[in-house]
């Protein structure tokens, strides 16, 4: 009688496309692969065509002109210094967050008391909305009442009657937005390095304790090389966060002074929606493609290798 | 155990720098309780209050005078429209490519997730002109309008939640869905009955995430919509509350303290699970 009823049940669903497995896969998957190919395949697509057109905004296509505007984008030398300025941006801060998320998520990881409050101040840069924080920072660096210079004038690091003008000295300024950008994804970075300590068994820690390494010797033969793989996750997601971010540069300087900070994405921005070219400013971010793509590249790499393992 | 000395390094590596990435929102606070005379007096900078100040004046300006309010209406709006999007889309997907397909699915997972490093400093441009371009719904486009960040904020919110959910669900005992599949339940029942119900945790912690990507969106925002009541915060506090040089220095910090602190919180709440799917999608 049971016999009877389940081989029926089993039938039916034989019948039933939604029980198979690779119909019910194909179904489930199938909206959100459709979603992101129409909403970045074809913006992306559409980016490369713009950027081949002298397309203008407000107006439907454009004449087609070839490799035009990544000619006259490279001649350009704001283009230059926006390019040399990305550049610098993302290696510079790149290196500060290493180094700091890396001492701060070895130190985080020991039990020690009050960790709660300690990791909650860490993380604050990476939680608060980066388009309203980074205006906390445009009252830092204020000419007149900068608390930065109020606490070297204290200190009298500088010059009490003419103290730095962060966003105002283009070496400054650039400085000033590669601190806040650091300031933000050391956070991020704190973050993937603890998730990469707590994946290293304790068996290992013990083993190094048994033979005795401690301290630098420790850290430098044991918990560095298993800490490899992910502080590169962390660096391939900070290089692509920071060489992409247009918010803290153009909340912070506009682009300037006189387009000394300008970075790819803000040139691109201020070429196609402020200037209305958008062909060019299209083809301005396009140059940041091959960057991503090596990226990209990098990390399918990693991740087919972790799966190995 | 860890000796003494492993203490101190600890507290003496993570005491200033929990001062230095925290001391922005601390000065904010500070700031945005000043009086304006008391802003102004270099010798009350950083510290101390004085000229009436604390004052709570700045925040009803903030929440009375200016569109602020607004601002966070629309940014809820879109907030929840697009946690919505991006739950129907994520979820079904990562169950399958977590579960239900094989190696494809695992590089398809990877595929997914690569589209997230696309940035929106590359696609605004080209969206902007489909935005502008487009008739929807009698409208000449959807220029300044709300539903052009609902319609494109899942782009980025969905491929990064496929890959944290694709974590959470392989950490699912396989074993549970069996059993419901023995007792005759349907593949669906079971996705519903005993899958979703699982990874209640997860999806949060996708809610969480996503709804912080839409806040921190700043570029689309910015090129889509030009109208100041169609603003989110993440634009109209820095357009509309700076009018060329004059800054209102204590509402501006007022307005971004708000909705950071809440935020903040909530983040640290699902940190720990953030971590876990995050780095349990390819590195299982």
């Amino acid at each position: 009688m049971a016999t009877v009823a389940a081989s029926g049940r089993t039938r039916r669903r034989r019948r039933n496309p939604l029980e198979s497995r690779r119909f019910l896969a194909t179904a489930l998957i199938a909206p959100a692969v459709l979603f992101i190919v129409v909403l970045v395949g074809g913006p992306l697509l559409l980016a490369m065509y713009l950027s081949l057109t002298d397309a203008v905004g407000g107006t439907l296509g454009g004449e087609w002109v070839g490799l035009g505007n990544f000619r006259n984008a490279w001649e350009d030398p704001n283009f230059r210094r926006a390019l040399r300025n990305t550049l610098l941006f993302t290696i510079v801060s790149q290196a500060i967050v290493l180094v700091c998320a890396g001492l701060i998520a070895h130190a985080l990881t020991r039990p020690i008391r009050g960790k709660w409050i300690l990791r909650f101040l860490i993380i604050l840069p990476w939680a608060a909305p980066v388009p309203l924080s980074t205006i906390g920072w445009l009252w830092i660096y204020d000419s007149l009442f900068s608390v930065v210079n109020w606490v070297a004038k204290q200190l009298h690091l500088v010059d009490q009657f003419n103290p730095p003008q962060w966003l105002g000295d283009p070496t400054l300024a650039l400085a000033a937005v590669i601190s806040v950008h650091a300031w933000r994804i050391i956070p991020f970075a704190v973050v993937i390095f603890l998730a990469g300590l707590a994946s290293i068994p304790s068996e290992v820690e013990d083993a190094a304790k048994v033979d005795g390494a401690v301290g630098l010797k420790k850290f430098w033969y044991v918990t560095l090389p298993l800490q490899l793989p992910i502080a590169t996750v962390a660096l391939l997601f900070g290089i692509v966060f920071t060489a992409t971010d247009m918010t803290v540069v153009y909340i912070l300087t506009q682009g300037g002074p006189f387009n000394s900070t300008q970075m790819l994405t803000s040139w691109a921005f201020f070429t196609g929606i402020r200037g209305g070219s958008l062909g060019e400013g299209a083809a301005v971010s396009l140059y940041l493609l091959p960057l991503l793509v090596v990226v990209a590249v990098l990390m399918l790499r990693f991740a087919r290798k972790v799966e190995v393992t | 155990m860890i000796t003494f000395r492993e203490k101190l390094t600890s507290y003496l590596i993570l005491g200033p720098f929990a001062v230095v990435l925290a001391f922005p929102f601390y000065w904010m606070l500070w700031t945005s309780f000043k009086t304006e005379q008391d802003l102004y007096d270099v010798n009350n900078v950083p510290f101390f209050f004085g000229h009436g100040s604390p004052t709570t004046k700045n925040y009803s300006f903030l929440l009375h005078q200016t569109e602020y309010l607004t601002w966070v209406k629309n940014t809820a709006i879109v907030g929840v429209a697009v946690v919505a999007i991006t739950l129907v889309l994520a979820v079904p997907a990562a169950y399958a490519l977590a579960r239900l397909s094989g190696r494809w699915g695992q590089s398809m997972g990877v595929g997914i997730f690569l589209t997230y490093l696309v940035p929106p400093t590359l696609l605004f441009l080209p969206l902007s002109y489909v935005i502008s371009h487009f008739p929807v719904g009698g409208h000449a486009g959807l220029q300044d309008s709300l539903w052009s960040l609902v319609l494109v904020f899942p782009s980025f919110t969905v491929p990064f939640s496929t890959w944290l959910l694709m974590g959470f669900f392989k950490t699912i005992p396989r074993e549970l869905e069996e059993a419901a599949r023995v007792d005759g339940a349907s593949r669906l029942r079971t996705l519903f009955q005993i899958v979703f119900p699982i990874s209640l945790p997860g999806i949060l912690t996708v809610i969480i995430f996503s709804f912080s990507l839409v806040v921190n969106d700043f570029v689309y925002a910015l090129a889509f919509i030009t109208t100041s009541d169609s603003k989110t915060i993440s634009t109209g506090v820095f357009t509309e509350l700076i009018r060329g040089d004059i800054f209102f220095w204590q509402a501006l910090m007022a307005a971004t303290v708000i909705p950071s602190i809440p935020l903040a919180l909530l983040y640290n709440m699902f940190l720990d699970r953030f971590i876990a799917g995050f780095t349990g999608g390819a590195f299982r």
